[in-house]
């Protein structure tokens, strides 16, 4: 630890200062969900959220926070590698787009999958022709969450692999391993850590996505509601117990989350300093 | 098995790494890829192995064209220059891996692993450490463990990438002397490469000397040490004094002209001038250097040369820092062409 300069009472107004915002910011927040969930006792709680239309946002919450992690996890594994591993014209490119879904805003997302697949849209007439409308529809809902929620595992894995080097794949090569055998035995555990931290990462945002969902969804009580949006609607029509039991459920997942990544970021570390510990030159 | 390289060209980019480089390696060899570091020889060694494509040229593995043919299914064995063990794996599991990779028709039972995995760790003296993890081990530990996850898939070839580099001086030996006796029980052809001429010229049985992605000159250690092909060949084995010159009836001639390359021990020092010692010199300082005593001197306009004399001669000169000496060389090479190498280290 290195030792700080400032006088003691500079070091206290700081730390206070941090400390306080965080209260003021987030315990109190969520002091206050969780109370004015439980206000009017358990029974208004249970039965806010086991009402078919919560359970519904809920399963839809939780299918389309599925899609997400699969897909996600598989594109994201595949262009991780490719970026981590090979120097190609346009791969700086490729990195700023994959970015893409953090600068824009979630409502423009939104708006542009209507855009591509709403009545008026490019490929919508087509789609619902089909029978497979997209906008206010479960599709659109995947869809939204799919492009918000795109960069977080490529982005915690590119670093990792980086870190990690091709010389252990380029070894279990030599020894005669298929490329399907190296991608198990070497290189997903190589990076396991890092994949089930962007994972997680990847997951609590989708849950949690409200802007792009809300402006493709079309909130169709138990057909297209997330749990966000129906918290939402039950805060408009005054319900205000029920909303604050589903925001309770909705940040108790966060908390969950939040415990779990934390046992994450811990191993990870670990992991790291034996990977240091392994790769270092023998003095 | 043996190896033949016929005109294989690499580059990246700009940088030509290998330039039509032809070489002949036999069945049962142990072969030194030997050169400075961006000679190219651990492209060469990733060229064989598959890891890298040449641009042009091919190599055979008995005279079997290998262009095409993955590194997975060129039976040989390679061992990294930083080991690359699997980290998350335990060493038992770093040796089965090439077997356990295996499809199912040519993948021994599992009891039959665990023996071969038994064996191999107890001829690399490593039968305890079994169930540790790569980063539980020193380097020269590492460096076994690894050797021995090679040679797990009986491989035709074993192609190993500066084995030592990383490790301090008596592991170094220690391990070299271990894999010229592995070589001579297994009778693998071996290639191996380094920048430690030393290392080179005691373990291999043919030492091949790489500048910039060509063969300098190809021999046995004594054929390449008693008669260097060029000027570069020379000031790579060892440490020597380069000087301007020429030979003229019998004796050199200092000043310009000629490359003259003297190693160290073949200059002699004396109190007085005579025909051996025909060149006024200045002792800067006299040191240790092992067995020898390692004296630096200065010429007349200068410029600096490095002796090593014994410590017998030693006692008999009693040099002092500041002294006027007389040297002459025993033996030294003229070349023709201009030194191919960076600034030499000792010009006169």
């Amino acid at each position: 630890m290195r030792q700080t300069t400032e006088a003691p009472w500079v070091r206290v107004l700081l730390t206070a200062l941090a400390l306080s915002y965080l209260v003021l910011f987030l315990v109190v927040p969520l002091i206050v969900v969780f109370h004015e969930a439980f206000a009017a006792g358990w029974r208004v709680v249970w039965d806010a959220v086991s009402e078919p239309d919560a359970r519904h946002a809920l399963w839809l919450t939780l299918l389309a926070a599925f899609c997400s992690l699969l897909i996600n996890g598989v594109c994201g594994i595949a262009a991780a590698w490719a970026i981590a591993r090979f120097r190609f014209p346009g791969r700086r490119l490729l990195i700023t787009l994959i970015e893409l879904p953090f600068s824009i805003s979630p409502v423009v997302v939104g708006l542009l999958l209507v855009l591509l697949f709403g009545t008026q849209g490019w490929f919508g007439p087509w789609l619902i022709a089909q029978g497979l409308p997209v906008i206010f529809a479960v599709p659109g809902i995947v869809l939204a969450t799919l492009f918000i929620t795109f960069p977080f595992v490529v982005r915690e894995l590119i670093p990792v692999m980086e870190a990690v080097g091709s010389e252990e794949e380029e070894a279990a090569r030599v020894l005669g391993a298929r490329g399907w055998h190296i991608l198990w035995r070497v290189t997903l555990p190589n990076v396991k850590w890092g994949l089930i931290y962007g994972l997680i990462l990847c997951g609590a945002r989708a849950v949690g996505e409200f802007g792009a969902v809300s402006v493709v969804s079309g909130h169709i009580r138990g057909q297209t509601n997330t749990l966000p949006l129906h918290i939402e609607i039950l805060y408009n029509d005054y319900q205000y117990h029920a909303a604050f039991a589903c925001a309770a459920l909705l940040a108790l997942t966060a908390l969950v989350t939040l415990a779990i990544k934390s046992w994450v970021e811990w191993r990870q570390e670990r992991a790291l300093r034996r990977a240091q510990a392994a790769g270092g030159i023998e003095g | 098995m043996s190896i033949t390289i016929e005109g294989v060209s690499k580059r990246f980019g700009a940088f030509t790494a290998i330039d039509r480089l032809s070489l002949e390696i036999a069945s049962g060899e142990l072969v030194a890829l030997l050169g400075p570091s961006g000679s190219g020889k651990t492209t060469l060694l990733r060229i064989i192995a598959g890891l890298e494509q040449p641009d042009e040229g091919r190599v055979l593995f008995t005279g079997r064209d290998q262009t095409g043919v993955s590194a997975k299914d060129r039976g040989v064995g390679f061992v990294f220059q930083h080991y690359a063990l699997f980290r998350h794996m335990t060493v038992a599991e770093n040796v089965a891996f090439g077997l356990r990779v295996r499809p199912r028709a040519t993948r021994p039972p599992a009891s039959e692993i665990r023996t071969r995995v038994e064996h191999l760790l107890k001829m690399v003296h490593l039968e305890w450490a079994g169930d540790r993890f790569p980063h539980q081990l020193s380097g020269g530990q590492r460096q076994r463990v690894a050797l021995a996850r090679a040679l797990a898939v009986e491989p035709k070839v074993l192609l190993l990438d500066e084995p030592f580099g990383a490790l301090d001086a008596k592991v170094r030996a220690e391990l070299r002397r271990w894999l010229r006796d592995l070589h001579d029980a297994t009778g693998v052809t071996t290639v191996f490469v380094t920048h430690d001429q030393e290392e080179a010229l005691e373990v291999a049985d043919r030492v091949v000397i790489i500048n910039r992605g060509r063969i300098e000159q190809a021999g046995t250690p004594d054929e390449v040490y008693a008669h260097p092909a060029n000027a570069f060949v020379h000031q790579f084995l060892g440490t020597v004094n380069v000087f301007r010159g020429r030979v003229q009836g019998g004796s050199l001639i200092v000043g310009e002209g000629d490359i003259t390359v003297v190693r160290p021990h073949d200059i002699a020092i004396a109190r007085a001038r005579d025909e051996r010692h025909p060149l006024a010199a200045r002792v800067r300082q006299c040191g240790i250097a092992g067995a020898l005593v390692r004296v630096d001197l200065a010429l007349d306009d200068g410029r600096r040369a490095e002796a090593l004399i014994t410590h017998q001669r030693a006692r008999e000169l009693a040099l002092q820092p500041g002294e006027a000496v007389w040297i002459g060389f025993d033996e030294f090479r003229t070349y023709a062409a201009p030194s191919p190498v960076a600034e030499p280290e000792y010009i006169i």
